[in-house]
């Protein structure tokens, strides 16, 4: 009896940010292998940190990822903070998230209608897309713009942004700066409201699983900058004991560590974990277009995370108006500190999911050690489930549509792996 | 008669995404790009590729492990004009601080097992490898200097993009100087312009993020920041950032014996 052998392949994984790839074996029709691999090569952030001053730490981590500097920003002055004792309240605390909004939706827009929407539609890009869309995409475009000016407002330019720094800012920007840019924002949560009513429509393959869910939860806020870790399946543990709940192994085939929950397995993070842990707390023009959509939570189809990422997009420009309306310029631009000893953690919702950063810092302001989790890397052997998953029902199409949606389950995570290390590459061997 | 555009591909070796984001991020131009240039392999953005030889290839990132090394030769030969996007590309990036310590003392801070990773002792810039046609600096590069640059290779022209420093920008925009005015370290002196020097504007001193200007004189100004009371180890590590490998930048320690 002979054994069916078949080999899918592709070599560079397109429209994610890094490098990486993806190997899928079957013999028989069975699934016998998958492995999400990463080969970006290491660029070992985490030692060339040591030895550096506390105050070099965000620039730097910042260089980690060229789409989400804001969310490596905030983790590690979150972390340095915690080591230092400092708590940043009031309006600098709003102006946090102020810039944290701008991030969200430059990335989510980025990534929902650049890099995933094309996908449903079966484009190659988004360009190519714009000659029979062209409305949509120039509407993200526009967005995505407005959502870069707001990091540039308050951050000097939109990739690897100038302002933040333990404490707070380097400056903060004046009320009528920021009332100036109202116009924008009101355009902004209008134009949204059109990408999620089309998002809502796109044709979802029908994928459930039965995910661990993971993000922050803050009583009062939709999570950001701070929280405690939760899940669905009833973690619930404050940010310093991450290292007791998750752990990460290396695997020989990836450059980036993989992450499990000790004693359970893969999980989720990411904008569909944030929305059916913390939908509640969205504002209320974004819970009332849920609502009118029927979108309902927990939603388990992976596929469906490019309406969470719209919807998030659409909070984002709901609450930086709610910040702008209620700002008060504070009277010193950072908190006061002193620098002593000690070990801190911090762990902030970047666009792609949970970021968490750690350092031993020394008393005089060294960094002695560093750990850092990024989102892609926790969602790495998740990703690996999914493709074994939803494999038997692909392997049965034509090859080049099989590929094409395994590729485009990779892209629900929205992968970052510049973050993760980097490089995806996508082969499939059928035995 | 079809007119035949330029094939651009955009080629990624150790980095961050952000140069390459940049060209996504001319949300206003991004439609006319794809019009006036044929984008032939833009991996992050588009599935589809076209086979080189390409017109233009804007290449991001450092060369960092053995096959890095080997790719770029062949991509050399694929590009009539190979430009190099960015501070890993013009010059190592942050990675290349493991050019002072090499890359085995690194690796086991982060991997349980360094066996499995294959990685370069330190990290370069293309024009180590290759001959490179031009350099655009920046981590991150400024977009709209991107856009001069494309538009001059449509144009046939050479781009305009200036060497001077960032005081020079600094004076241009009338921002007060921090160092003369509050004593804070900067580095505007020896750094080349293009950023529209942000970080004075927002209170800080610059950090030197499009490298080292023409002919620095970074020993005097390491000399002027000990004066100011930073350390003269912290004086050094604020040349160690992202164009840390640099000449001009790379020999500020020596450039302090004696």
């Amino acid at each position: 009896m002979s054994v069916r052998e078949k080999e899918y392949r592709v070599d560079y994984l397109a429209r994610v940010e890094g490098e990486g790839a993806l190997y899928v074996k079957v013999r028989d029709g069975e699934v016998v292998d998958v492995k999400f691999k990463i080969f970006e090569p290491p660029r070992l952030f985490e030692a060339l940190l040591v030895g550096r001053m506390y105050y070099d730490v965000p620039d730097i981590t910042a260089r980690i990822c060229g789409i989400c500097p804001v969310a490596y920003q905030m983790s590690s002055v979150h972390a340095l903070e915690s080591v230092f004792g400092v708590r940043v309240e009031g309006p600098l605390r709003d102006l946090r998230r102020l810039i944290y909004c701008g991030e969200w939706i430059e990335s989510h827009i980025l990534h929902a209608f650049m890099l995933h929407a094309p996908d449903f539609l079966g484009y190659a890009d988004a360009i190519r897309m714009a000659k029979d869309h062209p409305d949509i995409v120039k509407t993200a475009l526009r967005v995505k713009k407005i959502g870069n000016d707001l990091v540039a407002l308050m951050g000097g330019r939109e990739v690897h942004p100038v302002s933040v720094c333990v404490g707070g800012f380097y400056k903060v920007p004046d009320r009528r700066r920021l009332e100036a840019f109202r116009p924008q924002l009101k355009e902004g949560k209008a134009l949204t409201k059109d990408l999620l009513s089309w998002v809502a429509e796109l044709d979802f393959p029908s994928f459930e699983q039965d995910y661990e869910f993971v993000s922050l939860s803050h009583p009062r806020e939709y999570p950001m900058n701070e929280g405690r870790i939760v899940s669905s399946k009833g973690l619930d543990i404050p940010v310093q004991e991450y290292e007791d709940h998750f752990e990460e192994e290396q695997v020989p085939y990836s450059n980036a560590l993989h992450s499990r929950i000790k004693g359970r397995g893969s999980y989720m993070v990411g904008p569909l974990s944030r929305i059916n842990l913390n939908r509640d707390k969205l504002l209320s023009e974004t819970r009332e277009a849920l609502a009118d959509m029927g979108f309902s939570t927990p939603c388990k189809n992976p596929f469906k995370s490019i309406i969470a990422r719209v919807a998030e997009t659409l909070y984002a420009f709901e609450e930086a108006l709610r910040i702008i309306d209620e700002y008060r310029e504070p009277e010193r631009p950072r908190v006061e500190f002193k620098v002593r000893a000690g070990r801190g953690s911090g762990c902030t919702e970047a666009p792609r999911g949970i970021l968490y950063h750690r350092y031993d810092v020394s008393d005089d302001g060294k960094v002695l050690s560093a750990k850092i989790v990024p989102p892609t890397a926790q969602n790495q052997k998740r990703i690996e489930e999914d493709l074994r998953a939803i494999a038997p029902q692909l392997i049965r199409l034509p090859r080049e549509r099989a590929t094409w949606r395994f590729e485009q389950a990779i892209r629900n995570y929205d992968p970052c792996i510049s973050c993760a290390t980097h490089f995806l590459r996508l082969e499939i061997e059928e035995e | 008669m079809t007119e035949l555009k330029p094939k651009i591909a955009v080629f990624k070796f150790a980095s961050c995404d952000g140069c390459q984001l940049s060209i996504l991020d001319l949300e206003e131009e991004l439609l006319a790009i794809g019009e006036r240039f044929e984008i032939a392999y833009f991996l992050e953005a588009s599935r589809a590729v076209v086979r080189g030889p390409y017109d233009i290839g804007l290449v991001e990132g450092s060369i960092t492990t053995p096959h890095e090394a080997e790719l770029i030769r062949e991509i050399r030969a694929q590009c009539k004009n190979l430009i190099t996007i960015g501070a890993c590309a013009t010059a190592g990036g942050i990675q290349a601080l493991r050019n002072w310590k090499g890359s085995a003392e690194f690796m086991k801070y982060v991997y349980a097992s360094p066996e499995y990773i294959e990685t370069l002792d330190k990290s370069t810039p293309i024009s180590e490898h290759v001959k490179v046609d031009f350099e655009l600096r920046g981590c991150p590069i400024n977009k709209y200097q991107l856009l001069e640059v494309m538009s001059a290779l449509l144009a046939g022209r050479a781009p305009i993009i200036p060497n001077y420093s960032v005081c020079v920008q600094c004076k241009l925009n009338g921002t007060v100087c921090i160092m003369v005015s509050q004593g804070v370290p900067c580095l505007g002196p020896v750094t080349q312009a293009g950023c529209g020097a942000i970080c004075p504007a927002y209170g800080r001193g610059c950090y030197g993020c499009y490298g080292p200007k023409e002919s620095p004189n970074t020993s005097s100004l390491v000399k002027r920041f000990i004066n100011l009371g930073v350390k003269r180890e912290e004086a050094v590590n604020m040349f160690r950032m992202f164009n840390a490998w640099a000449p001009g930048f790379r020999e500020v320690e020596e450039s302090l014996v004696g």
